[in-house]
């Protein structure tokens, strides 16, 4: 039983503040490219539109793992761009998720009706002023649902990054039970990796309840996500 | 009882001239020209199709027509030196789907324009938005949003939101087609008050009690272009075309008096 602790203490000390570093900053570096790619695919210039559509079907269409790969060793052995583990990982995640998350944008933006546009603009307003207060407001409330679906696989693609040696979660994972094999027996990698596959899920949730939190906080009349129907 | 003779001595607040439009093969209107001067309200009335709504977007400008001129008193909105934003600010639009904010209760559709567009304090245009509430009759819907309203309910905002910014002008685009015939009632009555009070309209309408109430003249269109215009009683009682009197006794019948 004591075993289990210790793994669980080492997993959670060494392990889960990586885990946690990498999934804000992949969240943050998509939130951050994503909003702006989102509205340029939608009220960009023709040449700016089949730019940023460009770089999401690159990013949406490589998996996580060979991008990773590519950021960290292609860039070293290639170009002699030695870039550290963790910055590896959180680049080639992250604009991944910026085009995940250009896409949950782009479709909250569009389903603003168009009359919103047209009744912002028809009182003078310009066509910044009206995505910034009119637009922009609406689209955030209608992206928190699908928002949460990123989350959840942001968070569980940070595992990939111990790959290339990232110390997070995963990494902890396999290092403990490499060990720990040849010291109670083979059976304990199944013990230790649903230790990780805990973690993985009670953040996860956390993580939800937050997000539904928000999405209750923000809610207003004619916003509703679910229909109400009674039986 | 009748002022409708002293508006006539008001400047011209509109001009329309030449204006086209094309949207494909589909030639929607065929140079319209019209004025408006100030408190008159004109009623634009003719069959689906025929540009109606196309005419008050290229007003605005937000359709832009492919030819012809729009002045908004002595500037020429239709120019490119003509920052168009200002001059949108000084014309009302009232939407046939309302188009309240979604995400805005009832008052702070009315204030945000006032806020952002003429800069107004929060205090100010918070005070000026229970006014404009006031005048059309929801003042105690202040706190409700858009959903939480009925059609006419919020008819009555937007025309509060576009009054908030004391235009020059208002154009309606059929303000009541998209509401319950119990519900038109009480949209018509504040247009009648508005037109009483002096503001310029010009209002996309089949509502012929209306037109007859207060319309300074009916406009009717047809196939792009302007048919025939002048006082109501004049065009049901002796119109210059027959297309027109016919047209006027279809929407008479079916929309009564």
């Amino acid at each position: 039983m004591s075993t289990i602790w210790q793994s669980l203490e080492l997993l959670i000390t060494r392990g889960l503040p990586m885990t946690l570093l990498l999934t804000l900053g992949l969240l943050g570096t998509g939130l951050l490219l994503g909003f702006p790619l989102a509205f340029l695919q939608v009220y960009g210039y023709r040449p700016v539109r089949w730019l940023c559509r460009g770089y999401e079907q690159l990013f949406r269409g490589v998996p996580a793992l060979v991008l990773i790969l590519i950021f960290h060793s292609g860039l070293s052995r290639t170009f002699d761009i030695l870039l550290p583990a963790f910055a590896s990982a959180l680049l080639a995640l992250g604009l991944r998720s910026s085009a995940y998350q250009s896409q949950i944008f782009r479709g909250a933006i569009q389903s603003v009706g168009e009359g919103q546009m047209l009744a912002a603009r028809s009182v003078g307003m310009s066509k910044t002023q009206a995505i910034r207060h009119i637009i922009l407001p609406q689209a955030f409330r209608l992206s928190i649902p699908p928002w949460t679906n990123e989350f959840s696989s942001v968070l569980k693609d940070t595992s990939l990054a111990s790959a290339i040696g990232v110390l997070e979660l995963m990494k902890q994972t396999t290092l403990i039970f490499t060990r720990i094999q040849f010291i109670h027996g083979a059976q304990w990698i199944l013990v230790i990796l649903m230790l990780a596959a805990l973690i993985y899920w009670a953040l996860t949730y956390l993580g939800n309840v937050g997000l539904s939190f928000l999405e209750s906080r923000m809610r207003i009349p004619g916003f509703e996500t679910k229909g109400q129907v009674e039986r | 009882m009748d002022t409708r003779q002293h508006h006539n001595l008001g400047d011209v607040v509109l001009r329309v001239e030449g204006v086209h439009k094309t949207y494909g093969d589909n030639h929607v209107l065929r140079g319209v020209s019209l004025q408006m001067r100030r408190g008159e309200t004109k009623v634009v009335i003719g069959p689906s199709g025929t540009g109606k709504s196309t005419l008050l977007r290229c007003i605005n400008q937000l359709t832009v027509p492919d030819q012809g001129r729009v002045w908004l008193g002595d500037c020429e909105i239709t120019s490119r030196k003509e920052d168009i934003n200002c001059a949108r600010a000084q014309i009302g639009f009232v939407f046939q789907s309302f188009n309240l904010f979604t995400h805005l209760t009832a008052l702070h559709n009315v204030r945000i324009a006032p806020m952002k567009v003429s800069r107004m304090t929060k205090a100010e245009a918070t005070k000026l938005a229970m006014t404009e509430l006031e005048r059309v009759g929801l003042a105690d819907k202040a706190e409700a949003y858009p959903a939480e309203l009925s059609g006419g309910q919020q008819q009555r905002v937007s025309i509060a939101r576009a009054l908030a910014m004391s235009p020059k002008l208002i154009l309606f685009d059929e303000p009541t087609s998209a509401l319950d015939p119990e519900l038109i009632g009480e949209v018509l009555e504040v247009m009648v008050s508005l037109a009483k009070e002096g503001m310029t309209m010009l209002v996309v309408s089949h509502e012929m009690g209306f037109a007859r109430a207060v319309a300074d003249e009916i406009i009717f269109m047809e196939g792009g272009g302007i048919l025939e215009q002048g006082p109501p009683e004049q065009l049901f009682r002796n119109p210059e075309h027959a297309r027109t009197g016919e047209f006027l006794n279809k929407i008479t019948e079916l929309y009564g008096e």
